[in-house]
This record gives structure tokens, C-alpha cells and sequence, in this order.
């Protein structure tokens, strides 16, 4: 196997070398709204970036600290949790919960030593399907910049 | 008269209190010793490792093993003695979940020799010694076990029968498994002898609805009598196992979590995050900002050895992660 080719599947490079390495991510997105307006058909068609993975939850409340850190020590390169924008809650105060929640696991996650950017919470409404693909675009592009998941530095295929 | 039953204890790293707790069923251990012989314990019996090498396989019908796997002699010993008994209880919370001593996961063993034996002001090194697994003098060569990198749950391990978590037991669990061992109604295997409801239930203090904007240290206020969360001090009452009798809220300290977690809990530390998020809140319909929320929690100064106080090693990310990973990367750009 060639060097540029290794690197390549490995999903990262020496510095100087152009980076080709593609996050994974997991997305938890509230029924109400990610999840909704992920499936909003677009005018021109685009598709969302294959890096996500969605899995659609009744509300962000539902989130356990426990499946985030599952996704990350299975290797997910970044978690993206998706709830309502703040008020709007159909469960009157499930993102408020999940804000805490993401909050305090921000510190825990320092405490392990992973990088707690690793970890976004955003809130967007079920029309913003612009919004919402600008929020995937940004994510996408940090964790590149961050690099893969230290807990999946030899797990990566 | 039909042969004694066998029993065996054993102790990886532990501090010896387990031990202890053996001995605390007072008169009741006249009624084990009437129904069985105790073969191997070394730090009550003078018995020594030749004497467990020596015995047959499944010599022994239950053994209690207390201690987490620190060094190559706990594993080593943790091996043999799956080997020589019938039974291998996880006796204590550092067998079940890692105890204490897994919070040494939050640096590697690298980092702990520095800090204890080279960069500690009151333990002079000049010639920087740390502990090597082989040392010659002249002709002889001394070794020593191996400390591992990362502190392990017995379960982790080897196979485990039964877990008896608590650090260290209650009486009346000890009591539970010896009763059910010598009278050979012994549960289905895995079981935990703990409860399956939180120690909530049985918690002696009253609760109301919860709701805090200030977390406390014990020392910080005046007891009311109520339940600790309601007051603001953090207590893992709620995601921790019952079956303890509450002796530590009996003795008006909340709860540290050593029964670990429910059965239906893979990571203790991540339960109790979500129930102290859960209970951050204003009075009334008000909610909260996310500066006074961030600085509520600025009050938790060490989540790690508060919410998996027992349990790290067993956690899902197991200790620090910087850790894990030492040695291998570093050139990705994670900040550490």
C-alpha cells in the first residue's frame, strides 16, 4: 500500500500533506424539529452531508449522558443534538433539561480529557431547513479541523 | 458426616476493610465456621501462595475476592483462584466496579511514579528511583509484580459469579450471601446482592419537590433534616443501589455511591449528571440563564471523583482518555 494511500484510509495525514479525513458524527435530533426538518424536501435538492448519522429522539430531554458517551467511545468523531429553539418545547421544558445536561457533561468531558467541542447543542425550529444545513456544514468543518476521535485513533476502517 | 463446604478470601489491591466486614457478622461466624472450613485467607490465616497453587481445580466451593486488579500479581492470583473455586465472589466495590483506588485512572502509571516518587517534596529521590519489575545485585536478580497502567474490576478480568458491592458490605448482605451459600439456595449467577431500587428508597429523610440554584458542601450549611438534593448537596442516593440500610444518610452524610450503579445503569457517573441537571432549576416558571446555570455548576469543582467516586474503571470511558491513547497520537491536533 502506498504512504498516500494509507494515510488515506487511516482518515488523516502528516502535517503538510492535504487532510481527506471525514468525520463521523451522530446527530440526536428532537421529532419536533431536526428530525422534522431534516426530511423537508429541498428546492434544489441537496443532500445532506453523508458524514451524519441521525437518530430521532421524542425530545432533546431524552438525551441521556450515557448515549453521547457511547457514541464517542464508539468511535464517533463529534455529537450533534438537536432540540428545540428555547421556549418552544412541546414538553414545556425538555431542551431547558438538555442545556444543563450538555453543560455540565462539557466539564466532565474536559475532566476525561476530550475535547468538550466534541459535543454541540443546537436549537433550530422545524422550517429552518437552511439553518439547519449551515449548522451540519460548521460542525462537519470543526471536527475536521479537530481531528478524529482519540479514542478511535487505531479503530478507524 | 458428610465433608465441610470450603471457603476462600482473597485481596488484590485493596485497603482491607473488606476484610474487616467479613468479621463484622459477629456470632454468625460461628454458624459458617460449624458449616465450613475456611482454607485460604492471607490476612487471617498463615497460608501461603504454594498451598492455593497446590490445591486441585474447583478445590475451594466460593471464594471472596476483594480488591481491583492494580498489578500482574492481582491478575495472577485473580486467574488462579477463578481456577481453584466453584465460586468467585466480587466482594466489595473496588472487585465490583473498581472502587477508590480506579480514580488512579485519571493519570497513567507513569504519571502517578512521577508524582509519587519523584516530584513529592517530602520523599528525597535524588537518583530518581522508581519501582522496576526486576532489579539485579550482583549475581541475584529481585522482582517485583508489575503496576499496571490501569486499574481494573475483577469482572474485567476473570468470570465472576456474584457481586457483593458496598465499601465495604453491610452485615446484613454479608449475611444474605453466607446464608444462601451454606444452606445451597444460591441465585441465579450475575446476580447482585444489593437491591434493585435506588437507596432513595429507602432513604429515611423527606422529600420534596426539587429544585436548587446553589450546590453545597456539607460543611456549608445548617442540616434540616431533608433530603440532601433538596438542599442542595450533591447526594448519588439517586442512581446508586439500595441495600446498604442508608447507614451513611443515617449518619448525616449524603450518599458517595458505593453500592454502584442500578442494574439498568451502564455508567453511573453519566446518571448522576442528568439527575443533578435535573434538579438546577429556578422556584416557579422562571427558568434559568445560562451564565447562572454555568455558574451553579461552577461549584462542582471535581465531577469525575464525584460522580464515579466507586465506579471509573467500569465506566464507559474507563479513566482519562489522555491516557488511553499515550504514547500513540498526539500529532492530530486534540488539545489536551
Amino acid at each position: 500500500m502506498t504512504e498516500a494511500r494509507e494515510i488515506e484510509n487511516k482518515g488523516y495525514g502528516k502535517e503538510g500533506l492535504s487532510i481527506s479525513f471525514e468525520p463521523e458524527i451522530i446527530s440526536f435530533c428532537c421529532n419536533w424539529c431536526g428530525y422534522s426538518t431534516a426530511e423537508l424536501p429541498s428546492a434544489k435538492k441537496e443532500q445532506h452531508p453523508s458524514n451524519i448519522g441521525m437518530i430521532k429522539v421524542m425530545c432533546s430531554g431524552r438525551v441521556e449522558p450515557e448515549f453521547i458517551f457511547e457514541a464517542l467511545k464508539n468511535g464517533a468523531d463529534g455529537v450533534l443534538i438537536i432540540g428545540c429553539h428555547l421556549g418552544d418545547c412541546q414538553y414545556e421544558s425538555g431542551n431547558y433539561k438538555t442545556r444543563r445536561k450538555i453543560l455540565l457533561l462539557k466539564k466532565l468531558l474536559s475532566q476525561f480529557g476530550i475535547n468538550p467541542k466534541r459535543v454541540r447543542l443546537e436549537y433550530c425550529s422545524a422550517e429552518e431547513r437552511q439553518n439547519f444545513a449551515l449548522v451540519i456544514k460548521d460542525f462537519i468543518e470543526e471536527i475536521k479541523k479537530m481531528g478524529p476521535n482519540p479514542l478511535n485513533e487505531d479503530g478507524r476502517k | 458426616m458428610a465433608e465441610k463446604l470450603k471457603i476462600g478470601a482473597y485481596w488484590a489491591a485493596s485497603c482491607g476493610g473488606c476484610d474487616v466486614a467479613l468479621l463484622d457478622i459477629n456470632e454468625k461466624i460461628l454458624d459458617v465456621v460449624d458449616a465450613a472450613d475456611i482454607v485460604f485467607w492471607p490476612i487471617a490465616m498463615d497460608v501461603k501462595y504454594s498451598d492455593l497453587i497446590n490445591m486441585h481445580d474447583d478445590y475451594i466451593d466460593i471464594t471472596f475476592f476483594n480488591g481491583g486488579i492494580r498489578s500482574s500479581e492481582n491478575e495472577r492470583f485473580a486467574k488462579i483462584l477463578r481456577k481453584k473455586s466453584k465460586l468467585l465472589v466480587a466482594f466489595g466495590s473496588c472487585a465490583c466496579n473498581g472502587g477508590i483506588i480506579g480514580l488512579a485512572n485519571l493519570a497513567s502509571r507513569k504519571e502517578l511514579f512521577e508524582i509519587i516518587y519523584i516530584d513529592n517534596e517530602t520523599t528525597p529521590n535524588p537518583a530518581k528511583v522508581v519501582p522496576q519489575t526486576k532489579s539485579a545485585f550482583g549475581d541475584e536478580t529481585l522482582t517485583l509484580p508489575e503496576i499496571y497502567d490501569r486499574v481494573r474490576s475483577l469482572a474485567q478480568v476473570v468470570d465472576v459469579d456474584y457481586f457483593v458491592p458496598g465499601c465495604p458490605p453491610s452485615t446484613e448482605r454479608i449475611e444474605e450471601v453466607l446464608n444462601a451459600f451454606i444452606s445451597g439456595k444460591l441465585p441465579s449467577k450475575g446476580t447482585v446482592f444489593a437491591f434493585e431500587k435506588s437507596l432513595c428508597d429507602e432513604c429515611p429523610r423527606e422529600k420534596k419537590d426539587k429544585k436548587i440554584t446553589k450546590i453545597h458542601r456539607v460543611h456549608e450549611i445548617i442540616d434540616n433534616g431533608e433530603c440532601f438534593l433538596d438542599q442542595g448537596i450533591i447526594c448519588m442516593g439517586p442512581v446508586t443501589r439500595g441495600g446498604c440500610g442508608a447507614e451513611c444518610i443515617k449518619a448525616n452524610m449524603p450518599c458517595t455511591g458505593c453500592y454502584g450503579p442500578l442494574s439498568d445503569v451502564k455508567d453511573q457517573g453519566a446518571a448522576m449528571l442528568s439527575a443533578i441537571a435535573s434538579v438546577i432549576s429556578a422556584e416557579g416558571e422562571r427558568q434559568l440563564s445560562e451564565e447562572e446555570e454555568k455558574e451553579i455548576m461552577e461549584a462542582i469543582k471535581d465531577c469525575i471523583g464525584i460522580f464515579y467516586k466507586y465506579s471509573l474503571p467500569s465506566s464507559i470511558f474507563g479513566g482519562k482518555v489522555k491516557s488511553l491513547t499515550e504514547g500513540k497520537g498526539g500529532k492530530h491536533g486534540e488539545k489536551r
